[in-house]
């Protein structure tokens, strides 16, 4: 059973679609009465144009990797509880984190019949890692053998290698792969689309197979009518357990979530991936067992930007002042008040459904306590300038909940506090890069691959892709590189639990609370599922005759 | 006449450049790189950034960066390609249009047959009670804003009577463009209405009627060809400008009822940064206007002879 596929971090696009203001919270999701299921029937879901090719390796925002999700099967996949299962592979097996060894099922074909190898898969690597060909994902490939070799950091260096050194087909079905050093949870990365085969058509010409594209997943690609829609139909022969339940999906687009609510109502859409502001307050009323209310592995933080004078000069900030403006956040009344029950409020760094997730990762910081956060705040020696500014996009809909954690901050401790618009998610990428936040930015992230290492290690590590904070610690740095190399997975996620845990007395970021699907179906479809990035299952939604 | 066009033709060169310009500079000088945009709250090594910068002309000098483009649309009709999704900014625009293009022809017939007859029957009836109605109604429109009608239409047509679908399909049929039409033209029309009333109710009281009247030619012909005429040509004025208006600014609507059109196309391309396909969008629109205006001055000289062109 495919419980959920591998997820992608949060673009511009999509805060704008989770811009949630309004809705009620609480209620079940009973599946309602099962009608007769047609195997052939097609259905619709609501998503947007992909924003690039349909590359696997350059798929990063949801449009694109929905579609990919469908078109692609990886090596493994997770369930529902974050457990690896294997799809593709027969096996991915080790001895040491180090040198994997991983078996193909065999008489797997991609759409266009030709076999699925070991060489459809180091080919398909090879080719993503190199930086000619200018991947969005190519860092992905980074813990493998040689990839500095192909993927130079440098600007304008050329490729040194033309292939990765770490990668070796043993047979038709079976290659090793060789890591820089022991990632014992690796074999979870695997399931991450970046990771797909490729098929032999594809290198003749990669922009044409980005637009249409083969793969070896439950569907194959039948047309893409560019702004409009793209539609999958069930590939016959495939041979995964995840095998589709329904013909084919069209993947349509809407110019905005409350046209294709409309459209749901009035039966156009079957499947909804998020419901807009507008209509949180009545989808409930108006869907009944069809409306969609499920925690995913996202969480919403503030994270510090270290770099900023404010928390360096003249002297660096203590954590403890940190962790007094986090416990003056009421994260209870604003989940319920502001954001209306479309966010559930945090207790750690790590997002729930994933393994390694501890309901208190983050002790009390993320407790409301005006009285202690008064006195952590006096203790760490005062905010400097008594004044924060928190950064966000414009255009995502953070504003009512940054003023009213704002309001929080100010109420329970007398730090003036003000939120800093910017007005895009373009505007709002730049001033982090270019290292012009004034103190605190609001931030995203959704699971990458369902492990604790996801939310701590490629976010807080010195250099990581999602620490733009600046925030660096050579303590926590050599933490997390014990973590990464111990022997079994088992205790690579229980250090990285112990490392969360210790996260409080550097506090890197504020958490505030995990996302939410909110959602709905049609009267069409049933068993309608939501994996744990957010997004519908494609193959598991079975149309009614 | 002639050289009155040709004067105007060459006009437009000028013109061309400096819009296409102008735009391109706005464009480029907003906030945010529309390279790293594409990779979100996770960034991407400086390498790929580099080389996708490189790929696209972004590190060149911003005046070179014009006049590759330029030279791009004039010699080989190239409007260059978007960053994101590698398609070529000709064949979006060419997605986009045409249903703009129908969707503007149905607002801009709605608002010339409603606005013309409102309009002149509130200018012949003026200080009467259907001008009276006539002006509070124009009123009532000019004072909606557009998001309101355009649920209004929905709720009462869509949701209630159930006679149209609350969202324009991918075919885009005609019939489901008449209710975003409605929406689009409504402001106009009531602005043409308005102009027609005022410009009919003061010629009613020209010299020319008097005479054509005085001639004892029928009153059809009097309204009709002599009032008319001369009437009309405040209101094409409006109409010439409300073309390209109608054909760029219609966000709001087009985002309503789903239609993917050249509103949320422009929309689209500012947020993710897509200079060329903005600048792109802008320059046909330019032209569009162009075009319209010249048709406009023309018509002048049809309306009233008196108007003559060097």
């Amino acid at each position: 059973m495919r419980g959920a596929k591998s997820a992608k971090w949060v673009t511009g696009a999509i805060v704008v679609a989770l811009a949630a203001t309004a809705c009620g919270g609480g209620g079940g999701k009973n599946a309602g009465a099962k009608g007769e299921v047609d195997p052939n029937g097609i259905y619709s879901i609501e998503v947007g144009e992909p924003e690039k090719l349909l590359h696997p390796a350059d798929t990063m925002e949801s449009n694109g990797s929905i579609a990919m999700s469908g078109l692609f099967s990886q090596l493994v996949d997770y369930d529902a509880d974050g457990k690896i299962v294997n799809v593709n592979a027969e096996s991915v097996t080790t001895t040491d984190s180090k040198l994997w060894t991983v078996k193909l099922k065999p008489g797997w074909t991609f759409h266009d019949g030709t076999k699925v190898t070991a060489e459809s898969y180091v080919k398909a690597w090879n080719w993503a890692a190199n930086i000619n060909n200018k991947q969005g994902n190519a860092s992905w490939f980074a813990d493998i053998k040689g990839f500095e070799a192909l993927h130079p950091e440098a600007e304008g260096a050329k490729p040194t290698a033309e292939a990765l050194e770490g990668l070796k087909i043993v047979d038709e079905n079976t290659f090793t792969i060789e890591l820089n050093s022991a990632v014992p949870y690796f074999a979870y990365k695997l399931g991450y689309e970046v990771f797909s085969p490729l098929a032999a058509s594809f290198y003749a010409d990669p922009a044409a197979a980005g637009e249409k594209p083969v793969g070896n997943g439950p569907y194959k690609f039948k047309s893409w009518e560019h702004k409009k829609q793209i539609e999958l139909t069930r590939f016959d022969d495939y041979k995964g357990a995840d095998k589709a339940k329904n013909g084919g999906v069209i993947l349509k687009n809407y110019t905005g979530v409350e046209a294709a609510y409309e459209d749901l109502k009035a039966g156009n859409v079957d499947v909804l991936r998020q419901i807009g502001p507008k209509d949180l307050p009545v989808y409930r009323a108006d869907l009944g067992d069809r409306a969609v209310d499920q925690a995913y592995s996202a969480i919403q933080t503030l994270a510090i930007a270290y770099y900023a004078d404010q928390w360096k000069t003249p002297k660096k900030v203590d954590p403890k002042v940190i962790q007094g403006l986090s416990m003056a956040i009421d994260r209870d009344t604003i989940t319920k008040t502001v954001l209306q029950g479309t966010r559930e409020p945090a207790t750690g760094w790590v997002a729930k459904g994933v393994l390694g997730y501890t309901p208190t990762g983050s002790g009390d910081v993320t407790k409301f306590d005006p009285a202690k956060a008064k006195a952590l705040i006096a203790e760490g020696g005062g905010v400097p300038n008594n004044e924060i500014f928190i950064q966000f996009n414009s255009d995502g809909g953070h504003k009512e909940w940054v003023e009213a954690v704002c309001g929080s901050i100010t109420q329970a401790t007398g730090v003036k506090c003000t939120g800093d618009a910017k007005p895009d998610f373009q505007a709002d990428l730049q001033a982090r890069k270019s290292k012009q936040v004034k103190s605190i930015y609001r931030s995203g992230w959704v699971l990458d691959y369902p492990v604790n290492a996801n939310f701590i290690s490629d976010l807080f590590r010195t250099g990581a892709g999602g620490n733009q904070g600046g925030f660096t610690n050579p303590e926590l740095d050599a933490k997390i590189a014990a973590a990464d190399s111990a022997a079994t997975l088992d205790e690579s996620v229980k250090a990285y639990q112990a490392i969360e845990k210790d996260l409080v007395n550097y506090m890197p970021s504020i958490p505030l609370w995990y996302y939410k699907v909110n959602a709905g179906y049609s009267e069409k479809v049933q068993n309608v599922k939501y994996a744990q990035d957010g997004d519908p299952i494609l193959d598991q939604v079975e149309v009614k005759k | 006449m002639g050289r009155y066009v040709a004067r105007r033709l060459l006009q437009m060169i000028p013109v061309f450049f400096g819009t296409t310009l102008l735009i391109f500079l706005m464009v480029y000088s907003l906030p945010g790189d529309p390279v790293a945009g594409l990779f979100g709250d996770k960034g991407t090594d400086p390498a790929t950034l580099a080389a996708l910068r490189h790929e696209h002309g972004l590190d060149q000098w911003i005046g070179k960066q014009y006049f590759d483009y330029i030279t791009g649309i004039l010699f080989h009709f190239d409007f260059g390609t978007q960053i994101r999704s590698g398609r070529e900014v000709t064949e979006v625009i060419g997605a986009a249009f045409p249903v703009t293009l129908r969707l503007a022809f149905l607002a801009f017939a709605i608002e010339i047959v409603l606005g013309l007859a409102l309009g002149i029957v509130a200018g012949l009836k003026a200080g009467k009670l259907a001008d009276n109605v006539i002006l509070i109604l124009t009123l009532l429109i000019i004072s909606m804003p557009v998001f309101v009608l355009g649920f209004i239409i929905k709720a009462v047509f869509a949701f209630q009577l159930g006679w149209i679908t609350p969202t324009v399909s991918n075919e885009e049929t005609w019939g489901e463009l008449v209710a975003p039409a409605i929406v689009l033209g409504s402001l106009s029309l009531a602005y043409v209405a308005r102009l027609t009333r005022t410009s009919m109710a003061e010629n009613l009281r020209a010299d020319y009627v008097r005479t054509a009247v005085a001639k004892g030619l029928p009153k059809r012909r009097v309204i009709g060809v002599h009032l008319m005429r001369n009437s009309m040509i405040p209101v094409v004025t409006f109409l010439g400008t409300d073309i390209g208006a109608l054909m760029g600014g219609a966000v709001v609507t087009e985002g309503i009822f789903n239609v993917k059109g050249v509103g949320g196309l422009i929309y689209d391309s500012v947020l993710r940064r897509e200079g060329l396909t903005v600048v792109g969008v802008v320059t046909v629109l330019v032209v569009v206007y162009l075009i319209a205006s010249l048709l406009v001055d023309l018509l002048y000289a049809v309306m009233d002879p008196r108007i003559r062109y060097a």
